[in-house]
C-alpha cells in the first residue's frame, strides 16, 4: 500500500511541474510590458522602474524567472491584486469556504437525485419513467448550467413569488447578503443548477452499470436461489455497481470547482468563481492566473486522494494495472 | 449499389429517428446561418445596428408577428440575433474541433504507431492537460492572450485535443497488430504510407462519432466563455453573450433569456443524438 502511495505521488510532481509550466507559459505571453501590468498604466521615474524590475527578476532568463515563480508557489506566494493591492492567497482564503459549501451541497444534490434516477431507470427499464430519465439527461447534459439556474431563477424567484403572492419563492442570490430568507435557502438553487450537469452523468452511469452488473453469473445464483428481486438489487447488485459511480463522483467534485465559476456568477455567490469572474472584468489578471493555479492544484488533491482511497478499498488496484489502462 | 462501410452506416443511420433529428436541424442551421445576410437585414433588421432615434420605444418588445423573438434591451431584432449567433456557435463547432482533430490524430497515431518512449511523452502530455478542468484552461489562456475570436477558436480547440489522442489511440493499438499491417510493412511501405493508406482509414469510424459529438461541447464552452466575457465581444451576436446581457431583465423580458438558450439546447441536443446515431450504424464503441 505504501509502495503504491510513493508511485502515485511521485506520478503526481511531472503533472503539477507541466501544469504550472503552462501557466507560467500563459502568464509570460500577456502582452504588453510587465512592469505596467505591475504598477499600472503611469510613468515611473527610472529608478523605480529598475527596481521593480529587480525586485520581480525581470531581467533574469527565462528559466530562472520560472524558478521563483515556482519557489514563490510553493510558499503560497500567488502574487499581489492589481486593483485591490491583497496578496492573491488572502483574497481566495476568504472566498474558499463558500465555494467548498456550495460544492459540497451540490454533491449531496448530485447523489441524492443521480442515483435514485439511475436506479430506478435500471430497475423499471423500459418503463415511461425509464424514458423519463433518458430524456431529462440527455437535456441536462446540452443546456449551459448557467441558463438553467436562470430559468430556475425565473420560476422559483419570479413567477411563484407573483403567483403566490411571495407566499412561496426561493432567494435568488448568493448567501451573506441581507435577506428575509434563512441561510439554508439561498444553497437550493445554487446547489441544483451546479449539480446539473453532474447528475445526469451520475444517473446514466448508474444506469448502465446496474444493468450490467444485473447479467453476472451472482446475480442469477442469487435469484435462482430464491430470493426477492428487491433483495438481489439491494444487497449484491447496488454494492457491486456502486464502485465505478463513486470514483465518478469524486473525480467530478474537480469539475465542480470549476463549473462554480458560472454557477457563482448568476447567483452573486460570493466564492473563488465569483471572485475570479469579477477580476475578468477589471482585466485584474494576478486574481485571474491564482484562482486558477489554486483550483487546479486543489483538483489535482483531490483526484490523488480518490486514487489513493479507491486501492484501499479495492486491493486488485494497488497489485494489478492502472485501472483505465 | 456497392455496399462500403459508409453507405451501411448510413442506411443504418436513416433509421434512427433522434438522429435524422438532428441531421436535419443541422444542416437548417448551416443553410440559415450561410444565406443569413441575403434575407435577414431586410426582413427582420440588423442585428448589430442600433438606432438610436427609435431605440428607446424599441426597447424589449415582446415577441410579435413583427418581431417573432421580440426585440431586445437596444431595440434590435432578437431572432435576427438569433440567426448571427448561430454562425458563430457553426463556427466554433467546425474550426474548434478541426484544430483539436488536428493535434489529436498526429499526436495519438504518433504514440500508438511508434509506441515506446512516444507513447510515454505523449499519454503524460494528456495527463497534464486533463488535469485542467475543461473550462479553467480556456480562462487561463484567453486571460493571457486576451479576449478575442481567434483566441477562442485556440483555446477550445486546444483543450479538446486529449480526448480525440486517446480515442484515436486506443484504436489505432488494435489496427495495427493485423495482418495486412505487417503485409504492407512486408512489401516495403514506409511508416508514412502504411498510416495514411492502411491504419487510419481503419481507424477513423470512432474519432467521427467523437467529432460529431465534441461540436456540442465546443458549443456551450463558447457559450460559457462568452457569457463570462472572455469571448465573443459586442457588438456581435453570440449565444452566451445574448444570455449574460438578457440577465439583468429575467424579470421584464424572459423571452430574451429564453430564446437564445433555447437555441443552445437544440443545437447541442442535435450534435449528441447525431454522434449517437453513427455510434450505432457504424458499430463502434467511444472509449478513451
Amino acid at each position: 500500500m505504501l509502495a503504491y502511495i510513493g508511485k502515485r505521488i511521485l506520478q503526481f510532481i511531472p503533472v503539477f511541474i507541466g501544469a504550472t509550466l503552462i501557466l507560467f507559459f500563459f502568464r509570460a505571453v500577456i502582452p504588453g510590458d510587465p512592469v505596467k501590468l505591475i504598477a499600472g498604466e503611469r510613468d515611473l521615474p527610472e529608478a523605480i522602474y529598475q527596481q521593480i524590475v529587480a525586485n520581480h527578476h525581470l531581467d533574469e532568463p527565462m528559466y530562472v524567472q520560472y524558478g521563483y515563480y515556482m519557489s514563490d508557489l510553493l510558499h503560497g506566494d500567488l502574487g499581489t491584486s492589481l486593483q485591490r493591492k491583497l496578496p492573491v492567497l488572502n483574497i481566495f482564503a476568504e472566498k474558499f469556504p463558500y465555494t467548498a459549501r456550495l460544492a459540497l451541497c451540490a454533491i449531496c444534490v448530485e447523489i441524492l437525485i443521480g442515483l435514485s434516477a439511475g436506479i430506478i431507470s435500471a430497475v423499471k427499464k423500459y418503463s415511461f419513467l425509464d424514458a423519463l430519465v433518458t430524456i431529462s439527461t440527455s437535456v441536462l447534459v446540452s443546456v449551459p448550467a448557467f441558463w438553467l439556474g436562470m430559468l430556475l431563477q425565473m420560476f422559483f424567484g419570479i413567477f411563484l413569488k407573483n403567483v403566490t403572492g411571495g407566499a412561496i419563492s426561493l432567494p435568488v442570490s448568493g448567501a451573506g447578503a441581507i435577506s428575509s430568507y434563512p441561510v439554508w435557502m439561498h444553497y437550493i438553487l445554487p446547489a441544483i443548477t451546479l449539480a446539473s450537469v453532474s447528475l445526469a452523468y451520475t444517473a446514466r452511469i448508474m444506469r448502465s452499470q446496474l444493468l450490467e452488473v444485473m447479467n453476472a453469473d451472482y446475480i442469477r445464483t442469487a435469484l435462482a436461489k430464491g430470493l426477492s428481486k428487491r433483495a438481489v438489487i439491494m444487497k449484491h447488485a447496488l454494492k457491486n455497481a456502486m464502485i465505478p459511480v463513486i470514483t465518478f463522483i469524486g473525480i467530478d467534485f474537480g469539475s465542480m470547482m470549476s463549473g462554480a465559476i458560472l454557477t457563482e456568477t448568476i447567483f452573486s455567490w460570493p466564492g473563488i468563481g465569483f471572485e475570479i469572474f469579477r477580476a475578468i472584468g477589471q482585466r485584474d489578471w494576478p486574481i485571474v492566473m491564482g484562482g486558477v493555479i489554486l483550483v487546479v492544484f486543489v483538483v489535482m488533491i483531490i483526484n490523488l486522494i480518490i486514487d489513493i482511497s479507491y486501492a484501499f478499498f479495492d486491493p486488485r488496484i494497488r497489485y494489478g494495472k492502472k485501472a483505465g489502462d | 449499389m456497392e455496399r462500403t462501410l459508409w453507405g451501411d452506416a448510413w442506411r443504418r443511420l436513416r433509421k434512427n429517428k433522434l438522429a435524422i433529428f438532428g441531421f436535419c436541424w443541422i444542416v437548417l442551421l448551416i443553410l440559415i446561418a450561410l444565406t443569413a445576410d441575403l434575407w435577414v437585414p431586410s426582413v427582420l433588421g440588423s442585428p448589430t445596428f442600433v438606432d438610436t432615434a427609435t431605440a428607446a420605444e424599441m426597447t424589449r418588445l415582446r415577441p410579435s408577428l413583427e418581431h417573432p423573438f421580440g426585440t431586445d434591451v437596444l431595440g434590435r431584432d432578437e431572432l435576427a440575433r438569433v440567426i448571427y449567433g448561430a454562425r458563430i456557435s457553426l463556427a466554433i463547432g467546425a474550426i474548434a474541433v478541426s484544430i483539436s482533430l488536428v493535434i489529436g490524430l498526429v499526436l495519438g497515431t504518433t504514440a500508438a504507431y511508434f509506441g515506446g518512449i512516444w507513447d510515454s511523452i505523449i499519454m503524460r502530455g494528456t495527463d497534464i492537460f486533463m488535469a485542467f478542468p475543461y473550462i479553467l484552461f480556456a480562462i487561463a489562456l484567453l486571460a493571457a492572450l486576451g479576449p478575442s475570436f481567434i483566441n477562442m477558436f485556440l483555446a477550445i480547440g486546444i483543450i479538446g485535443w486529449t480526448p480525440i489522442a486517446r480515442v484515436i489511440r486506443s484504436v489505432i493499438l488494435q489496427v495495427k497488430q493485423n495482418d495486412y499491417v505487417s503485409a504492407a510493412r512486408a512489401l516495403g511501405a514506409n511508416n508514412l504510407r502504411i498510416v495514411l493508406r492502411h491504419i487510419l482509414p481503419n481507424s477513423i469510424a470512432p474519432v467521427v462519432v467523437y467529432a460529431t459529438m465534441a461540436i456540442g461541447t465546443a458549443i456551450l464552452s463558447e457559450a460559457a466563455l462568452s457569457f463570462l466575457g472572455l469571448g465573443i465581444q459586442p457588438p456581435t451576436p453570440s449565444w452566451g453573450l445574448m444570455i449574460a446581457d438578457a440577465q439583468k431583465y429575467l424579470a421584464d423580458a424572459p423571452w430574451l433569456v429564453g430564446f437564445p438558450g433555447l437555441a443552445i439546447l437544440l443545437t447541442v441536443l442535435s450534435f449528441t443524438f447525431l454522434g449517437d446515431g453513427l455510434r450505432d450504424a457504424m458499430d463502434v464503441k467511444v472509449t478513451q
